[in-house]
C-alpha cells in the first residue's frame, strides 16, 4: 500500500509540475502585453516589452539558458561574468567555513552549558540577547573591524549558525536521562569518558537537529550577505543579474539556491538518522 | 553474623514548599552479613529507593553513614552494582556493548578482546547467548532486564543492589528471572539488597526481609527471618508448611501494622529492630533490644535475644 502511495504521490507531483510549466508558458507567451502599457514604462521594461512579449521569461527560455549555464559552469570572464558553478562554489565555501567554525565553538560550549548549571545561568543572558539579532546587523561592524568583505561574510554565517547549535547542544546535554548518568556514576566513569561515551551519543539526535537548523539558516543568510558585500557568490550573482535586468538568470539562480539548500538539509538528515537510536 | 553492610543512623529530609522539612526517615539502622540476600518491603513512597540510592552512593544521607566491609562509603563505587528498575541500558549500544561498557569501566587496562570475552561470559550466564549483537529496542522487557543483570554482575561487585528489578515484567518472565537470580546469587555467594513489592518474591529470594512502615517518618519496623529451607523451589513454595505463616505475617504488616506502627508507642529501638521468625502458629520473636522487651505488646513466643 505504501508503495502505491509513493507512486501516486510521484504522479501527482509530476502532473503538478507539468501544469505549472504549461501555465507559466501560456502566461508568458502573451501577445500585445505592451499594448495597454504606458510607453515610457514599456521602454523601461526593455526590448521584450516593446516587442509585445512578456518581460517575464517563459520556461523554454529558462531551460535554454539553464542548459547554457550547465554546459559551461566554471568559465571566468572577469569580476562580473563568472560561471554559475564558480559563484555557487564561493557561496558554499563561505557557508561551510563559517558553519564549521560555528560547530567547533557551539558544541563544546553547549556541552559546558548543558553540564554546568552555573555556566548555564551565567551565559544565559548573553545568549538571550545575542540570539535574536539579525545576522546582517553585524555586517557593518564586521566590515569595519575585519576590513575584508569575504571574511566578514564568513563571520556573519558563523554568528547566525551558532545559536541553534549552541542551544540544542546545551538542551540535549542537560536532558540526558538521569538513569544513564547514574549508570555511568555507579561504574565510576570519568568525566571525559562520560562526556564522549554517554552524553554525546545520548544528546546526538538533539545536537544534529540544531546542526540541521543552522545549516538552513546559514544558507538563507549567505545570499543576503553576498548581496551586501558583493564581489562573488550566488547572492552577488542574483543582485548583479537583477541590475542587468536578466530575470532569466535570476530565476535560474533561485532554482539553484533551493536545490543546494535541499542537498545540505538532506545530507544532515542522513547523518541524523545514523546517530538516532530507537528506544 | 559480622556486619558486612552496616547502615548507621541515616536520615533523609527534603524541604517542603512552606519552608519546613519533611523527614522521609531518620535514625535508620540496618545491617546485613556477607553473602546474605536482603529484601526490603514497604508501601510506595516510604523511602525504599532512597535507602538503596544511599547504599549505592547515588544519594547522600543528611545524617549518618553507611559502612561496607569496614569502610564508610563515599559516593558510588564499582564495588556496588545497581540493577535499575527501568533497566537503564544505553539504547545506542548493543547487548554486548552495554555489558562491555561496564567491564571496561572496571578494568580499563584490558584489551578489547579480553573485555568482550568477559562480557560474553556474563551474557551466557543470564541466558542471552545469540543476542549479543542486538540493540535494546529489539529485546523484550525480560531480556532487557537480563542484560541489566549481566551488566551488574560482570563487574563482580561486592554488593548487588536491585530496585524492583522485575516489577515491570509479566508473571512468567518474572518467575524465570527470579530463578536465575537465585541460582546465580547462591552459586557465587553474592551479597544482595533488593527492593520489592511482591511478598512471594521476597519469601522466595530473601534470607531476611526488612519491613518498613509508611512515610513520612518511616521506620524499619521489623526484620523477618525466612524460615523456609535454603533449597526451596519457587514452584513448591506454597507447599511448605511455613510458607503461609510467613506470607500472612508480612501481609498483615503491610495491610494494617505498617500504618498504625508508631515508634513511640512501641518503645521501638531503631538500633535493635525486632527479628521475627514465623513458625507454625504465632510468629516467634527471636531477637529484641534487651531494655525494651517488657514494654512490647507483641504476640507470645519470645524465644531469644539478639546476640
Ligand atoms: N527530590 C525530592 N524532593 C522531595 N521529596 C522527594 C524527593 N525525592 C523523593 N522524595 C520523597 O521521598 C519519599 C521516598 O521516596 P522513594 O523514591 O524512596 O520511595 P519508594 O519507597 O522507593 O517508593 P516506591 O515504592 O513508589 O518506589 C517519597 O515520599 C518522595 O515523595
Ligand atoms: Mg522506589
Amino acid at each position: 500500500m505504501s508503495g502505491s502511495l509513493t507512486l501516486r504521490a510521484a504522479i501527482v507531483s509530476v502532473a503538478l509540475f507539468a501544469v505549472l510549466l504549461l501555465g507559466w508558458h501560456l502566461a508568458t507567451r502573451g501577445s500585445g502585453a505592451a499594448a495597454g502599457m504606458d510607453p515610457e514604462y514599456a521602454k523601461l521594461m526593455g526590448a521584450t516589452a516593446t516587442q509585445g512579449k512578456s518581460a517575464m521569461p517563459g520556461p523554454l527560455e529558462i531551460g535554454a539558458k539553464l542548459w547554457e549555464h550547465l554546459s559551461r559552469p566554471f568559465y571566468d570572464n572577469g569580476p562580473n561574468d563568472k560561471g554559475l558553478g564558480i559563484q555557487l562554489a564561493y557561496s558554499i565555501g563561505r557557508v561551510l567555513l563559517g558553519y564549521l567554525i560555528a560547530v567547533v565553538v557551539a558544541i563544546p560550549l553547549g556541552f559546558l552549558i548543558g553540564m554546568s548549571p552555573l555556566m548555564h545561568k551565567a551565559l544565559d543572558p548573553y545568549i538571550q540577547i545575542l540570539k535574536p539579532i539579525s545576522p546582517l546587523a553585524w555586517m557593518p561592524l564586521a566590515l569595519y573591524t575585519i576590513k575584508d568583505s569575504s571574511v566578514s561574510a564568513i563571520f556573519v554565517i558563523f554568528i547566525c549558525a551558532i545559536w541553534p547549535m549552541l542551544i540544542n547542544t546545551a538542551f540535549g546535554v542537560a536532558s540526558v536521562r538521569r538513569e544513564w548518568i547514574n549508570v555511568a556514576r555507579t561504574l565510576e566513569v570519568g568525566t571525559l569518558r562520560r562526556a564522549f561515551t554517554v552524553i554525546l551519543p545520548a544528546a546526538a539526535p538533539t545536537i544534529l537537529t540544531g546542526m540541521r537548523i543552522s545549516i538552513g539558516i546559514a544558507w538563507l543568510v549567505i545570499v543576503a550577505a553576498e548581496m551586501l558585500v558583493g564581489g562573488t557568490g550566488i547572492g552577488y550573482f542574483v543582485w548583479n543579474e537583477w541590475n542587468n535586468l536578466s530575470i532569466t538568470n535570476v530565476i535560474i539562480a533561485i532554482l539553484l539556491i533551493g536545490l543546494v539548500g535541499m542537498v545540505f538539509d538532506q545530507l544532515l538528515a542522513r547523518v541524523a538518522r545514523l546517530v538516532t537510536f530507537p528506544e | 553474623m559480622s556486619d558486612f553492610i552496616s547502615i548507621e543512623a541515616i536520615a533523609k529530609r527534603y524541604p517542603t514548599r512552606g519552608g519546613g522539612t519533611t523527614t522521609i526517615f531518620e535514625n535508620l539502622w540496618l545491617s546485613m552479613g556477607r553473602g546474605e540476600f536482603g529484601c526490603i518491603i514497604g508501601h510506595s513512597g516510604c523511602g525504599k529507593t532512597t535507602i538503596l540510592n544511599v547504599l549505592a552512593g547515588l544519594d547522600r544521607p543528611d545524617d549518618g553513614t553507611v559502612i561496607v566491609d569496614g569502610e564508610a562509603i563515599d559516593g558510588t563505587s564499582l564495588d556496588r552494582a545497581v540493577i535499575f528498575q527501568s533497566h537503564a541500558l544505553f539504547p545506542w549500544r548493543t547487548v554486548l556493548g552495554n555489558v562491555a561498557f561496564a567491564v571496561s569501566s572496571k578494568w580499563p587496562k584490558w584489551n578489547a578482546a579480553k573485555v568482550k570475552a568477559h562480557a560474553r561470559g556474563f551474557i551466557d550466564l543470564v541466558g542471552l547467548s545469540g543476542a549479543e549483537a542486538k540493540h535494546p529496542s529489539e529485546l523484550s522487557g525480560g531480556m532487557k532486564q537480563r542484560v541489566g543483570i549481566a551488566r551488574a554482575l560482570s563487574i563482580s561487585p561486592k554488593i548487588l543492589l536491585m530496585d524492583e528489578p522485575f516489577s515491570a515484567l509479566d508473571a512468567l518472565t518474572r518467575g524465570t528471572l527470579q530463578d536465575e537470580v537465585r541460582r546465580i546469587c547462591l552459586e557465587t555467594g553474592q551479597t544482595t539488597f533488593m527492593i520489592t513489592h511482591d511478598v512471594d518474591e521476597a519469601i522466595y529470594l530473601a534470607d531476611r526481609i526488612f519491613l518498613m512502615t509508611n512515610g513520612p517518618g518511616a521506620v524499619l519496623a521489623e526484620v523477618v527471618e525466612n524460615p523456609l529451607p535454603k533449597d526451596r523451589v519457587r514452584t513448591d513454595l506454597h507447599r511448605h508448611p511455613l510458607y503461609y505463616a510467613t506470607r500472612n505475617h508480612i501481609l498483615d504488616f503491610l495491610v494494617t501494622r505498617s500504618k498504625t506502627f508508631t515508634a513511640a508507642a512501641n518503645g521501638h529501638d531503631p538500633r535493635n529492630v525486632p527479628v521475627v521468625r514465623p513458625g507454625i502458629g504465632e510468629p516467634t520473636l527471636v531477637a529484641l533490644a534487651p531494655a525494651i522487651t517488657d514494654d512490647i505488646a507483641r504476640p507470645a513466643g519470645i524465644t531469644g535475644r539478639h546476640s
